[in-house]
């Protein structure tokens, strides 16, 4: 397994793991290690940002998956998310005990304040973490895997099953802002308090989980990568540059899709389960269409069909999104959002990536063809071998 | 008319109102008089005193006695009474009417009194009193001029039942010319005596049939109230009526959700149709369409506020102005994007969607940032407020013009892709568009105007929207998951499939609605639609041909 994994790193993609890594390390240690205050410590509420921006880049490597190798454009990677979250939350929910506002020790305080007799069927189990855990993969997977199943067996291509994935989520958003949904409606889940008997709000707990989802970063990562250099990623590659001509080589396209399009909402479901103890909340919100294309923005800046370039998008707009909007210019961040969809998609199809790949490829290449002509013109030694 | 007072423009309405009741007054006592025998002045001033005492069943029985009396006070009186603008002193026995003017009089003999007495203090009411004085002008009300008052007055009675209204009803049927005023007084008659012990098993009988003829949910609710003390005829009677009114009640609520089936219809078709053009006609993908629908709305508000400011008298003619101002603004937008942005991307549909929905948030966030975030006030034409009855529906007007006006739009939309120079050019660049381009068709220049056709209609639509929905930045946002739904499902590239698929999407939805709640109906559409994309993947009215895969 691990072979398979590690199988064939170029430079870039080894930068990327090596820095991950580090932050993953070097943060929590900076932000419990030295003083309160100090130039080199990591604040802790940064330390939950960064976390934040780990799980998104989980989220955009998923979407980076089936967009960029396979060609499905999903507007709707957003509930996958969110479901994983809610999974998350509903753990963290039951692990509140009897130390809500109403000390109920089954009921979480929203179905005290609704009425509700007794805990509905499907909050059973989560009370316990391998189960939650389970869940996380599961509820994402299995919606992906109908979803999946009955969309691509009828050949919903294109943008019709971009449409109807974001009206999946749209469908999701209306359901669970319902009250009677028993997923705590308008206000979702939150006021947690323990994680796996962590105290969800401590340094401690906060470092680790910023460790644990860079951790899921790399896996993650390698996952991708793991797939999409194997002969099965030749295949989605084929399928996404001539879908129909793959079908006549002989390939169950619907298959090779189908189990893309499973494992990417696997993968963002459990970004969203790592985010939820990060930020605290889950509401349905998470479900709204535009967090969904915000999401597909990331992978498309950073690069879309390069695994590194996705990641490196969702921290690179996240992280202006915070200075933006926290600042005196907040009026004008979705002037800036809306110019970059634009802009992105005109100027810089292949994101930041992949247009600075070229860049260098094509530079090579000059340089390779001077190298060659000057030598030409010399008339002296012999062509060098080419890099 | 009075003569212009002094006063303030609102005390002038207030006392031209209260001249209006007392003329109507004025006709009720003579209609009154010309009927009823003229009572003494001796009970009606009894009867006065005894509001006095401070004793309900005092009260009651002066309500009574004071609103069958005939006197020209007696509707000041019991208004007073009502609003707790009467007063008595205990001591003198003399009871006073403060006019909500502020001037006092003597119930008794109307003369004007300077103050009240030191010791005086309002009559006080219970519950069951209440409904005694709202009987009792109810009653008073009976006479009025205006049908309409007279109406809604025999409707209150209909409702209390009360049997002292009777020899009221009785007189004024009498008198009554107006055949809906009549019917109204016959069922409030009915009402009476079916709750009336003695009255007879036919009179009885009769009524049931009245009410029965009326078959809304008050005449139910009427006589299921019939207690069981009722002869049996009368019961079994009642009974039938009850389910026979029942049945023609859940007739009336299918046609009114086929009513609202079409309504929403007609709203989803005309948010759609300018969708039908650019993704179902061109391919393209405009997830900013929603936004010119809602700056269509935006235009309808500008208009509208000129008109406000500047010719106040052209107010209700501000959409007629509003609709092609509209169609220009968004039309020329629309030009303008698909010469700046989409024309890069054709061929691109997954990128055209980020692009156009960057745009969208470009445009939400410039409207936010001109008009601010809140919702704008667009007013409705005095043309299309108000509603009229169908039966036991309601229909409103601006629903109806609504209906009436997205028909209109899409017919000449119709015809002008069939008959117009332009038309022809854009089915034969839909078609082929490299044989169009060959045959000197500028494909360009078609593409453009396409474009500008589809956002100027979704800027029609936002004029007519703004008319039902809250014109805000997020107007264009609720409609663009519906509208790609409708397009969608009725097949892209077919106008008519978008007619039918928005109909059927407009009264599935409001079928659904009673039994399954606004959003679950919502989710279970969504859902619906999701497997049915899987049966036809390209909709109901699919293009045949070979162009499977472009």
């Amino acid at each position: 397994m691990p072979h398979v994994l590690t199988r064939s790193l170029d430079r870039g993609a080894s930068i990327f793991i090596l820095v991950v890594a580090g932050l993953g390390v070097l943060i929590p240690l900076s932000n419990l290690l030295l003083p309160a205050g100090s130039a080199l410590q990591v604040p802790t509420y940064l330390v939950a940002l960064f976390g934040k921006y780990a799980c998104y880049a989980i989220l955009a490597l998923s979407i980076d998956l089936i967009w960029g190798y396979c060609g499905i454009l999903s507007l709707g990677h957003g509930a996958f998310f969110a479901l994983g979250g809610y999974a998350m939350g509903m753990y963290l929910m039951r692990q509140i005990g009897s130390r809500g506002v109403y000390g109920n020790p089954i009921l979480p305080d929203f179905m005290v304040f609704l009425n509700y007799p007794k805990l509905p069927w499907y909050w059973h189990g989560f009370d316990m973490f391998w189960f939650a855990a389970l869940m996380v993969l599961l509820v994402p997977g299995l919606l992906a895997f109908c979803f999946g199943w009955l969309a691509f067996r009828s050949r919903v291509t294109g943008v019709y099953l971009s449409i109807i994935t974001q009206a999946m989520t749209y469908a999701l958003l209306l359901a669970f802002f319902r009250n009677d949904f028993g997923f705590g409606g308008n206000n979702g889940l939150t006021d947690f308090k323990d994680i796996l008997g962590f105290n969800v709000q401590a340094e401690g707990t906060r470092a680790a989980l910023f460790a644990l989802s860079c951790l899921a970063l790399i896996l993650a990562f390698l996952i991708c990568r793991a797939v999409v250099t194997s002969k099965l990623g030749k295949v989605l590659i084929a399928v996404r540059d001539a879908e129909s001509r793959t079908r006549f080589l002989g390939y169950r396209v619907e298959s090779y899709k189908l189990f893309v399009f499973t494992l990417s909402a696997c993968m963002a479901g459990v970004a969203g389960a790592l985010y939820v103890p990060q930020v605290g909340i889950i509401n349905p919100s998470e479900f709204a269409p535009g967090n969904s294309i915000e999401a597909v923005i990331w992978v498309a800046v950073g690069g879309r069909g390069t695994l590194v370039g996705a990641a490196l998008g969702a921290v690179v707009v996240n992280y202006a999104k915070t200075y933006f909007t926290s600042g005196p210019l907040a009026p004008y961040w979705l002037f800036m959002l809306g110019a970059l969809f634009i802009l992105v998609t005109l100027m810089l199809p292949k994101g930041i990536v992949g247009t600075f790949t070229t860049w260098r490829e094509s530079r090579k290449a000059t340089e390779l063809a001077n190298a060659d002509s000057a030598d030409l013109e010399d008339g002296v030694g012999e062509p060098k071998p080419a890099e | 008319m009075p003569p212009p007072s002094p006063h303030s423009c609102r005390g002038r309405i207030v006392s031209i109102h209260l001249l209006d009741r007392f003329r109507a007054l004025l006709l009720a006592i003579l209609l009154i008089s010309a009927c009823v025998v003229p009572t003494l002045a001796g009970p009606f001033e009894d009867a006065v005193a005894k509001f006095a005492n401070d004793d309900f069943s005092d009260t009651d029985e002066a309500v009574g006695v004071v609103a069958t009396s005939g006197n020209p006070l007696a509707f000041p009186i019991i208004s007073a009474l009502q609003d707790g603008r009467l007063s008595a002193d205990p001591d003198s026995k003399k009871v006073f009417v403060t006019g909500t003017d502020g001037k006092i009089i003597d119930a008794a003999t109307g003369a004007a009194v300077d103050k009240l007495p030191d010791n005086a203090a309002a009559v006080r009411l219970n519950n069951r009193l209440r409904r005694t004085v709202e009987a009792a002008l109810g009653g008073l009300t009976l006479l009025s001029p205006d049908p309409a008052k007279r109406i809604a007055a025999a409707q209150s009675v209909f409702k209390s039942h009360d049997e002292n209204a009777l020899p009221v009803i009785d007189g004024a049927l009498a008198k009554e010319t107006n055949r809906a005023v009549k019917a109204a007084f016959t069922e409030a008659r009915a009402a009476i005596l079916l709750y009336k012990t003695d009255a007879t098993e036919v009179e009885k009988l009769e009524a049931v049939a009245v009410v029965k003829a009326r078959g809304d949910q008050e005449a139910m609710a009427l006589l299921t109230g019939l207690g069981s003390d009722v002869p049996p005829n009368v019961a079994r009677a009642a009974t039938s009526a009850i389910a026979s009114i029942q049945s023609n009640l859940a007739m009336w609520s299918m046609v009114q959700n086929a009513w609202y089936g079409l309504s929403l219809g007609s709203v989803l078709l005309l948010a759609a149709i300018g969708l039908a053009i650019t993704f179902g006609v061109m391919g393209v993908i405009n997830m900013a369409h929603g936004e010119m629908v809602m700056i269509g709305a935006y235009v309808t508000f500008v208009v509208q506020e000129v008109i406000r400011t500047r010719y106040p008298g052209l107010f209700d003619y501000s959409l007629l102005i509003a609709v092609p101002l509209a169609f220009l603004v968004a039309g020329a937008l629309g030009v303008l994007i698909e010469r700046s942005i989409i024309r890069f991307l054709y061929g691109r549909p997954l990128e055209t969607l980020l692009a156009t929905w960057g745009l969208s948030l470009v445009l939400q966030q410039a409207v936010r940032t001109m008009f601010g975030p809140t919702n704008r006030e667009v007013g409705n034409p005095s043309w299309m407020s108000g509603a009229f009855e169908l039966g036991q529906i309601t229909i409103t007007y601006n629903r109806l013009w609504i209906l009436c006006f997205t028909l209109a739009v899409f017919v000449i939309l119709l015809a002008m892709l069939r008959y117009t120079a332009l038309g022809l050019e854009m089915r034969a660049v839909t078609q082929n568009r490299r044989m169009a381009a060959s045959m000197g068709i500028a494909t360009s220049r078609v593409d453009a105007l396409t474009f500008g056709l589809g956002s100027g209609i979704a800027g029609i639509a936002g004029v007519a929207l703004s008319q039902i929905d809250n014109v805000s930045p997020n107007l264009g946002q609720s409609y663009i998951i519906d509208s790609f739904m409708v397009v969608v499902f009725g097949g892209v590239g077919n106008l008519w499939g978008t007619l039918v698929g928005a109909f059927t999407l407009g009264i599935a939805n409001k079928f659904l609605e009673p039994v399954a709640g606004a959003v679950l109906g919502k989710i279970a559409i969504l859902v619906l639609i999701i497997l049915f994309i899987q049966k036809r993947p390209r909709g109901l009215f699919a293009l045949k041909g070979r162009a499977v895969e472009a």
